[in-house]
């Protein structure tokens, strides 16, 4: 008989998703149904107390805020990174087009957002340019608000979305665009008819990719945003260290990560159905 | 359906320093079955590319009906191409593969609907229409694939290697179905393929490249029995290739050759020859016929050799039999019918002394190349 190493060989990875991902959600699912303590913790009592807060006009006008900055965000980098995983994937240096995508991952994140504070600032580059070619009399504050929260988003996370399309398309066999074009289909419908259809998981992948790390988004619109634009990460935040109702936070966390699941989940079963 | 007569005139393709096609002129009739033969890289593909339209000439024109077809993309031309991998949409199921075309053009659904029966029909694959591309074997994919093509009513169809993916068997099969598609279509076919055999079996006219030239165009038979080169002659079936001299003309269709290994014989000037020229002569194996030690009764007008049976081959239905003459680089060539096996006169065994000869008029001359 051989021996079944199996455990062994998952066991590292399972001690790491119970010990780091399983506990803590337990943990934040279940002080979120506790009473909130004096000075933060939890008081071990059962309440429904941070779910009903949660129904305040302000909460849910931070949850819808979310939902529209992700999935904008979402639909301008799927369409921004398609066009463009296709010319790398056509292209004859991709190699060297994929690494310029991966370059800007070697500065720190926190500091690339640095930088478009730098640019977009009322005193920034962009000010200072527009100024100087007469454009504009006088400074305008490009940020603190939902659109330079949007465009940093995308800046950094459209990677996310280039590279499970380029991979996708790299592997699409592109005689069949010559066979639509054989047929009648101009270029643009033959890639619209055919290549599409064809890299549907590739786009699964991108839309994953791409909304989860920005429906959860915490730092972006710390930074760049303003206090009307908060999204549910800002939230969290607050509740945890300045208000400390940490059973608010952790309903909060509760339904951020229900929705972003319930989506994923949804999503993956509908494209699954249609991939017969 | 109709059909359109295609000109190729004086065009070249290079890609960088690499000359795919040179200078290339030929006429394609009517509603032929024309066949572009040639070994990989001969430029056949690049030629059914520019034909299609996926591909620019360097120089030159292509004319349908005597129009200039350059100018339009593949989608505008009246063509439609067999592509070598199929190119079946995988995401779609076999009677929307077919109706493809006519959706693009936004063909009424009850007129799709009957076109794409009609040509699963043709295909014999009328049944398979809910399938998708990955459910279907390689024989049944081809077959899609010519209906697809076909839908659009084109004047031309090119068939780029279109059987190289299937196995033996169900290529003679296909082949015949393309054939007897072919008589019923009624429009040209152009077809791609490096296997001399698919060629010659199903082509009104063959034309032979190598290196981007052409090299001879001619009926099957023509390309066959009479090669026009050393190229020609060694790609279309098995020869034996003897160089050597003109060295005496007797009559207007008799001359004397001389060999420097297998000395003198006659032969029969199926060409215009120069006296004292350089030739090389050809002779297919099954025109040649052996026998042991020295047979008596031999024709009139047959060359006589003398060897040994350097190896044989037994395939069944013949045996293949190399005779090595004194002297000669090579062993020539001679296949031997079994057309009653247990009847034949003697056995013919390895390290045999043998006669083999052939008649005068079968060899043929091509140019020293």
């Amino acid at each position: 008989m051989r021996k079944n190493y199996g455990p062994i060989y998952v066991a590292p990875i399972a001690f790491w998703l119970i010990a780091f991902l399983s506990v803590p959600l337990l943990i934040t699912l279940s002080y979120s149904f506790m009473e909130k303590g004096l000075y933060g913790g939890v008081e071990l009592k059962f309440s429904l107390a941070a779910y009903k807060s949660l129904l305040n006009t302000a909460v849910l006008k931070v949850l819808l805020n979310t939902i529209v900055i992700a999935v904008a965000s979402t639909a301008i980098m799927v369409a921004l990174a398609l066009p463009t995983a296709y010319y790398i994937a056509r292209s004859p240096v991709k190699n060297l087009l994929l690494m310029l995508i991966i370059i800007p991952f070697w500065t720190n994140f926190l500091i690339r957002i640095y930088a478009w504070i730098a640019i977009l600032g009322s005193n920034g580059l962009l000010n200072s340019f527009l100024i100087s070619t007469g454009l504009l009399d006088e400074h305008i504050q490009f940020l603190y608000n939902r659109y330079a929260i949007i465009l940093v988003i995308i800046y950094t996370t459209i990677p996310f979305a280039i590279f499970p399309l380029y991979s996708t398309i790299e592997k699409f066999d592109f005689s069949l665009i010559e066979a639509a074009m054989d047929l009648g289909a101009s270029k643009f419908r033959a890639l619209w008819l055919v290549m599409i259809p064809n890299i549907r998981s590739g786009i699964t992948t991108a839309i994953l990719f791409t909304f989860i790390p920005t429906f959860g988004n915490f730092a972006v619109p710390q930074l760049v945003g303003g206090t009307d634009s908060w999204m549910l990460g800002n939230l969290i935040v607050r509740e945890l260290n300045i208000t400390r109702n940490w059973p608010l936070a952790s309903s909060i966390s509760v339904v951020l990560t229900s929705v972003t699941m319930i989506g994923v989940l949804f999503f993956m079963r509908s494209q699954s159905k249609k991939e017969l | 359906m109709k059909s359109s007569q295609v000109t190729i005139e004086n065009v070249s393709k290079r890609f960088g320093d690499f000359v795919a096609l040179n200078n290339t002129s030929l006429t394609i009739s009517k509603g032929g079955f024309y066949s572009l033969l040639g070994p990989s890289g001969c430029g056949k593909t690049t030629l059914l590319r520019i034909i299609g339209g996926f591909e620019m000439p360097s120089e030159g024109a292509v004319y349908f009906d005597g129009v200039n077809v350059l100018p339009l993309p593949p989608n505008k031309r009246h063509v439609n191409t067999i592509f070598q991998s199929y190119a079946l949409f995988p995401h779609l199921t076999v009677f929307e593969n077919v109706a493809f075309p006519l959706r693009l053009k936004k063909v009424a659904n009850a007129e799709i609907k009957r076109a794409v029966e009609e040509n699963l029909a043709l295909v014999k694959m009328e049944t398979e229409s809910k399938k998708y591309p990955r459910q279907l074997s390689g024989g049944q994919k081809q077959r899609i694939a010519i209906a697809r093509a076909l839908i659009n009513q084109p004047q031309v169809l090119l068939l780029d290697e279109p059987l190289s993916a299937l196995d033996a068997k169900l290529r003679q099969h296909m082949l015949l179905e393309l054939d007897a598609i072919h008589d019923k279509v009624g429009i040209t076919f152009i077809y791609v393929t490096h296997d001399q055999a698919e060629a010659l079996s199903v082509s009104d006219q063959v034309c032979v490249l190598n290196k981007g030239q052409i090299q001879q165009i001619g009926t099957p038979a023509e390309i066959y029995e009479s090669p026009a080169n050393e190229f020609v002659a060694r790609f279309i079936g098995e020869t034996n290739y003897i160089r050597g001299k003109v060295v005496a003309v007797t009559d207007a269709e008799n001359a004397v050759f001389e060999s420097p290994e297998y000395g003198k014989f006659n032969i029969w000037l199926d060409k215009k020859v120069q006296l004292g020229s350089s030739v090389a002569l050809t002779v297919r194996p099954e025109k040649i016929r052996i026998a042991p030690g020295k047979p008596s009764n031999l024709p009139p007008d047959v060359n006589v050799l003398r060897g040994t049976v350097e190896d044989m081959i037994y395939t069944g239905f013949q045996t293949k039999y190399f005779v090595r003459v004194n002297g000669a680089k090579e062993p020539l060539i001679v296949f031997r019918q079994h057309v009653q096996y247990f009847m034949d006169e003697k056995p013919i065994n390895w390290k045999d002394e043998v006669s083999v000869w052939w008649d005068t008029k079968d060899s043929f001359m091509v140019e020293v190349n």
